[in-house]
C-alpha cells in the first residue's frame, strides 16, 4: 500500500488514505470482526461493574490531578526511582530520546535488544535509529512480531495486527520461521511464536520497553500485558530501558486500584489481563541490575499548556475509543498515517506535530461521541476535535490561498446569510431557482457540481420543497 | 402553553413537513405555537467545521431571538446539543458574561421535540395513528449528548397501528456528521451503506429518527438504490392521525 | 540540561491554570460485600474462566494434596523459592530450591523443571488475580516466569474481594517488585480471540487452603 506510513509528515490526508484503504476487503472484514468481538466482550465486563461510571470519574480525576501537578509528580517519581538504584533521563524530543537510548546501549555494549510493544518507542522511531547504528531490535509481542516479520505498520493501539487474520499470520510465520507445515489454528501460531522467541529471551541481555504507568509516590514503573513477553523482557536482561511520555505519571500506588479495573475492561474486554508487573528500582538478585527510565516530552508540554486540549494527555492507551469508533471500523488504523490513530490519534497526533501536520485528522470524525462514552478517563474527544478544527481554520485565516478555497468561501457566505432574515429568505428563494435545471423528473437531484458533488456521488437529494416552512407559516395568516 | 418553535435552518428549507407536523401536534395538544421569523441558524455547522468566529454571532442572534420565550421546541437533537454543549464555550471564549447569564436562564427552557413531550408534558401517548412498519435510528446527538434514551421509542410504541421493528446497531452513527459527509465522503458512504443494510434487513417501510440531518443522508442512499423505503421525522409520525 | 527545560516547560504550561478540587470520597466501590464463602467461590470461578484450575485443601492435608496434584499432572521435577516450608514438600517429587543472589539457578536450569511451586501475597476474587511480591516464599521473578507450570498455594484469608482491598493490603510493601497474575499467559492478538500461552507459564494451578 503506497499510502501507508506512520509519519504524519509524509502521510496522505485522511480522506485520501481512507479512500484507498476502503477497497481492501480483507482489512475491512478483519477490522469489523475484531472490533465487534472486543466491543461485545467489553460490554459484558463493564455491565458487571455497578460502579463503572464512578470508576470513570475516579480515573478522570486521577489523570487530571497528575497533569495539574505534573512537575511535582515527575520529580517525585525521579527521586523515588533513583533512590532505589534506578536512573532517570529526560528527553526534550524524539531525537534526544534516541540519542540517550543509543548511549545507554553502547554503554551496555548491546548489539541486539528485546523489546516489549511500546507506542512511545514507535513515536520516536527507535527501531530505525537502532538499525542505523547496527543494533538489532527483536519485537516480542505476538502482534509486533507479526508486523516486524511482515514489514508492516501497526493499525491499532492494543492489537496492532488487528487488520490481519489467522490465515495471513500463518502464511507469514510459515515463510519467515521456516515452518511449511504450520496450520492457521491460533494456538499453533502462538506456539510457533513461543519457540521462536524463547531463544531470544534467554540470550539477549538488554531490554527496551515502554510504560503503562509511572507511579510517583513509590517510584514504580508498571507494565500491563497478556503474553508474558513483557515479564521476559523486564526480568531476564541485565539492562532495561523504559521509555515513557511524561504524561504517564500517576500520583499514588493506590490510584492503580481504579486503573487496574478500567484499563483491562476497556482494552481487551477482560476483568484483568494475565500479567501486570511493577518494579520500583533495582532489586538485587531479581531482575536487571541496570534500570533506566527515559522521560519524553516531544510536544507534550505544549499540549499541557493548552487548557482546552490538555485532557488529551489523560489517555491511558486502552484503545477503547478505536474499538467503538464507526469511522475506524471502516478504515482501520493505517488511514490515520500516524503512530496514534483512531479517535485519540485524531487529537493527539496533530498536537504532537504542533498542528503543522495531520491537519486532516481532527476532521476524520462524524462527531458521534461514541469514543467519549467509552473512555475510561472521560476525555471529551469530540470537544477537542472541534477545538482543533477551529485551530486549523484559524491558521488559514488571512492567507491568500484561502480566498480560493471552496469551503472557506462557502462558510463565509453562509455566515452572512444566516445573520439576516432577509438574506436567509432570499437565499432560500435563489436556491430554489438555481436548482431547477438539476432536478430530475422524479423531483430529485442526482448530480451536484463542485464540493456538493461529493454528496451526489453516492446519494440523491430531494429537490427543495416549493414552500419553505416560514412561507407556509406566514401563509397561515399568523405572525 | 406558548411554545416558541425553532425550526432550524435546514428543516425550514428542506423539511417544512416536519415543522408542520410539530405545529399540528402541539396545537392538537392544546398549546399555542409561535414562530419568530427572525430565526435562521444555531451556528452548529460553522462551529463544528472549525469556524468558531463565525458561529459566535449566530449563537448570540439565536439567544436574542428566543430570550423571552416561555418554552422553545426544537425538532433537531444535534441543534439542541450545539446549544446545550457549546454555547457556553462560545460565551467563555469571548468573555461574554451577558451571554453566559442569558444562557443560564434560557437553557432550562429549551427542549428537543421528544423531550418536550415526555419530560415536560409527561406524555407518551399523543393519540397518533400510523399503520406502517417503522424502524427507529438513534441519532448520535440525541443518544449521547441529550441522553434521550428510550423516550422516542416510548412515544412510538403508543402510536396506534404501528408495526415497530428494532433496528440492529441502531446506535451506530449513520455517517452524516455534517460537513464530514463531504470532507470524508468515502468513509461517510461506507458508514451509510452499513446503516442502510441494517434498515433494509428490518423490512421496514419507514425509517424514523429525531434528526432530519441523519434522515436526509439515509434517504439519499435509499432513494438512489430504489430501495422502496422512505424516511420520516418522528414528528410526522406522532402528528399523524386516523383521518389524515 | 533537558531536565530543567522539560520541568520549566511543564511549570509554565501549568501556571495560571485553576486547580480543580478533587472529590473527597471516591464513589467507586472499595469494600467487598460478599461472604467469605461467596468470595472464595467467585475467586475459584473467575480464575477458572481464565483456564487455571483451583483445588481445595486444608492445611494439614496440604503436603498430600500437593503431591497428588503434581503426580497426576506428571510434574515430578519441581523448583521452588528458598523460603517455602519443608513440610509442604513430599518426597515423591524431586524438589530443588532456588538460592538467593549469585548462587541462584541459571535461567536454563530454571527452565528445565516441570514447574514451580510458590505461595502468594494476596489474591483478588473480582478479577481472579494472584499477587506476588517475590519474597522468600514466592521467589525472584524469573522463577515464576520460565517454567511452563506454576502451582500456587493460597490461604483463604489471603483472598480479598475487590482491587481496592488488595491495594490496602499491599500498602506497606508497595515498592517491592510486584506481579499480578490473572490466569495463565494468553494473547488476543490473532482475531481478538484469547488463546492460551505464549511465553509465561501456560498452566496455572492453585491450591486454596480452607480456613
Amino acid at each position: 500500500m503506497s499510502l501507508i506510513t506512520i509519519d504524519p509528515r509524509k502521510a496522505a490526508p485522511f480522506p485520501e488514505a481512507a479512500a484507498e484503504i476502503l477497497h481492501d476487503t480483507q482489512l475491512r472484514k478483519n477490522v469489523a470482526h475484531a472490533t465487534d468481538v472486543i466491543q461485545r466482550k467489553r460490554a459484558i465486563v463493564v455491565a458487571e461493574k455497578d460502579d463503572w461510571q464512578a470508576l470513570r470519574d475516579a480515573g478522570a480525576a486521577i489523570r487530571r490531578e497528575a497533569l495539574q501537578h505534573l512537575d511535582t509528580y515527575l520529580e517525585q517519581f525521579e527521586q523515588q526511582f533513583t533512590r532505589a538504584g534506578g536512573h532517570v533521563h529526560w528527553a526534550l524530543d524524539a531525537e534526544e530520546a534516541q540519542r540517550i537510548v543509543l548511549a545507554l546501549l553502547r554503554e551496555a555494549q548491546a548489539t541486539e535488544i528485546i523489546k516489549i510493544k511500546s507506542m512511545t518507542s514507535a513515536e520516536i522511531d527507535l527501531n530505525r535509529s537502532l538499525a542505523a547504528n547496527g543494533i538489532r531490535a527483536y519485537e516480542t509481542d505476538l502482534a509486533e512480531l507479526i508486523l516486524q516479520l511482515g514489514a508492516e505498520l501497526p493499525s491499532h493501539l492494543i492489537a496492532p495486527a488487528l487488520h490481519k487474520n489467522r490465515q495471513q499470520v500463518r502464511e507469514l510465520f510459515a515463510r519467515e520461521m521456516h515452518l511449511p507445515n504450520l496450520t492457521d489454528d491460533p494456538p499453533a501460531l502462538a506456539e510457533a511464536a513461543r519457540l521462536y522467541l524463547r531463544e531470544k529471551f534467554l540470550k539477549v541481555k538488554t531490554g527496551v520497553c515502554g510504560a503503562n504507568f509511572l507511579v510517583a509516590d513509590t517510584g514504580s514503573v508498571c507494565i500491563v500485558e497478556s503474553e508474558g513477553n513483557g515479564r521476559m523482557c523486564l526480568t531476564l536482561p541485565d539492562t532495561l530501558i523504559a521509555i515513557a511520555g511524561i504524561e504517564k505519571v500517576i500520583p499514588r500506588f493506590s490510584d492503580l486500584e481504579v486503573l487496574f479495573q478500567s484499563l483491562p475492561r476497556s482494552a481487551t474486554g477482560e476483568r484483568m489481563n494475565p500479567y501486570t508487573s511493577l518494579w520500583s528500582g533495582v532489586t538485587p538478585g531479581d531482575g536487571p541490575r541496570n534500570l533506566h527510565v527515559v522521560l519524553l516530552d516531544n510536544g507534550r508540554s505544549e499540549i499541557l499548556a493548552d487548557a482546552k486540549s490538555r485532557q488529551t494527555l489523560q489517555c491511558i492507551r486502552c484503545g477503547a475509543c478505536q474499538n467503538t469508533c464507526p469511522v475506524y471500523r471502516q478504515t482501520g488504523g493505517h488511514a490515520y498515517g500516524a503512530v496514534y490513530g483512531g479517535p485519540i490519534g485524531a487529537i493527539l497526533t496533530p498536537q504532537l506535530f504542533h498542528l503543522d501536520y495531520a491537519q486532516s485528522l481532527p476532521y476524520a470524525s462524524s462527531l458521534c461521541g461514541a469514543c467519549y462514552e467509552v473512555c475510561p478517563v472521560k476525555i471529551n474527544i469530540p470537544e477537542v476535535l472541534v477545538y482543533l478544527r477551529s485551530k486549523v481554520v484559524d491558521r488559514q485565516r488571512g492567507k491568500l490561498a484561502s480566498v480560493f478555497n471552496q469551503e472557506r468561501v462557502g462558510m463565509k457566505m453562509m455566515a452572512r446569510i444566516f445573520l439576516s432574515r432577509e438574506r436567509f429568505e432570499t437565499a432560500q428563494s435563489i436556491a430554489r431557482v438555481l436548482e431547477k435545471p438539476l432536478v430530475g423528473r422524479d423531483g430529485w437531484i442526482h448530480w451536484l457540481p463542485g464540493l456538493a458533488g461529493r454528496w451526489t456521488a453516492a446519494r440523491d437529494m430531494e429537490a427543495l420543497p416549493a414552500q419553505t416552512f416560514r412561507e407556509w407559516w406566514q401563509g397561515r395568516g399568523k405572525q | 402553553m406558548r411554545i416558541s418553535l425553532f425550526i432550524t435552518c435546514y428543516n425550514d428549507t428542506l423539511f417544512p413537513a416536519t415543522g408542520k407536523a410539530v405545529v399540528s401536534l402541539l396545537e392538537r395538544l392544546g398549546h399555542e405555537v409561535v414562530f419568530p421569523l427572525e430565526q435562521t441558524c444555531c451556528g452548529q455547522m460553522h462551529f463544528n467545521t472549525g469556524y468558531r468566529r463565525e458561529a459566535y454571532p449566530l449563537a448570540k442572534r439565536f439567544i436574542s431571538i428566543f430570550k423571552d420565550a416561555e418554552l422553545v421546541c426544537i425538532p433537531s437533537s444535534s441543534c439542541v446539543a450545539m446549544i446545550r454543549d457549546y454555547y457556553r464555550v462560545l460565551a467563555d471564549e469571548n468573555s461574554d458574561h451577558t451571554m453566559t447569564s442569558d444562557l443560564d436562564t434560557l437553557l432550562p427552557r429549551i427542549f428537543e421535540f421528544t423531550e418536550l413531550l415526555t419530560d415536560h408534558f409527561r406524555l407518551e401517548d399523543v393519540g397518533a395513528y400510523f399503520p406502517h412498519r417503522v424502524t427507529y435510528h438513534a441519532s448520535c446527538h440525541g443518544l449521547r449528548s441529550l441522553h434521550l434514551g428510550d423516550k422516542p421509542l416510548r412515544l412510538l410504541k403508543n402510536v396506534r397501528g404501528i408495526d415497530l421493528i428494532e433496528l440492529q446497531d441502531a446506535d451506530r452513527c449513520c455517517g452524516f456528521g455534517g460537513t464530514f459527509a463531504l470532507k470524508n465522503a468515502e468513509v461517510s458512504t461506507a458508514m451509510l451503506g452499513d446503516k442502510v443494510r441494517s434498515i433494509l434487513s428490518t423490512r421496514a417501510e419507514v425509517c424514523t429518527a429525531c434528526d432530519n440531518s441523519c434522515l436526509m443522508h439515509i434517504q439519499g442512499m435509499l432513494h438512489r438504490q430504489y430501495a422502496g423505503v422512505r424516511t420520516a421525522h418522528i414528528a410526522e409520525i406522532l402528528a399523524a392521525e386516523a383521518d389524515r | 540540561m533537558s531536565r530543567e527545560v522539560v520541568l520549566s516547560r511543564v511549570r509554565s504550561a501549568l501556571s495560571g491554570s485553576k486547580t480543580e478540587a478533587l472529590p473527597a470520597t471516591p464513589a467507586y466501590r472499595r469494600t467487598g460485600i460478599l461472604t467469605s464463602e461467596q468470595r472464595l467461590h467467585m475467586f475459584e470461578e473467575r480464575l477458572g474462566e481464565y483456564g487455571a484450575r483451583v483445588f481445595q485443601s486444608s492445611e494439614p492435608d496440604l503436603r498430600e494434596r500437593l503431591a497428588t496434584v503434581l503426580i497426576e499432572g506428571q510434574k515430578l521435577k519441581m523448583v521452588h523459592p528458598p523460603g517455602l516450608p519443608e513440610s509442604w514438600l513430599d518426597r515423591r517429587i524431586s524438589w530443588t530450591a532456588d538460592a538467593p543472589g549469585v548462587d541462584g539457578l541459571s535461567f536454563t536450569q530454571i527452565e528445565s523443571f516441570d514447574g514451580v511451586l510458590t505461595a502468594a501475597t494476596v489474591a483478588v476474587a473480582e478479577s481472579g488475580s494472584i499477587v506476588l511480591h517475590h519474597g522468600p516464599t514466592e521467589g525472584r521473578r524469573a522463577l515464576t516466569l520460565l517454567p511452563d507450570y506454576h502451582l500456587c498455594v493460597l490461604f483463604s484469608h489471603q483472598v480479598v474481594e475487590t482491587l481496592p482491598e488488595c491495594f490496602e493490603r499491599l500498602k506497606g510493601s508497595a515498592t517491592r517488585p510486584t506481579t499480578f497474575i490473572s490466569g495463565p499467559s494468553a494473547t488476543g492478538d490473532i482475531e481478538m480471540t484469547r488463546i492460551k500461552g505464549v511465553h509465561g507459564p501456560r498452566f496455572l494451578d492453585v491450591i486454596l487452603l480452607s480456613p
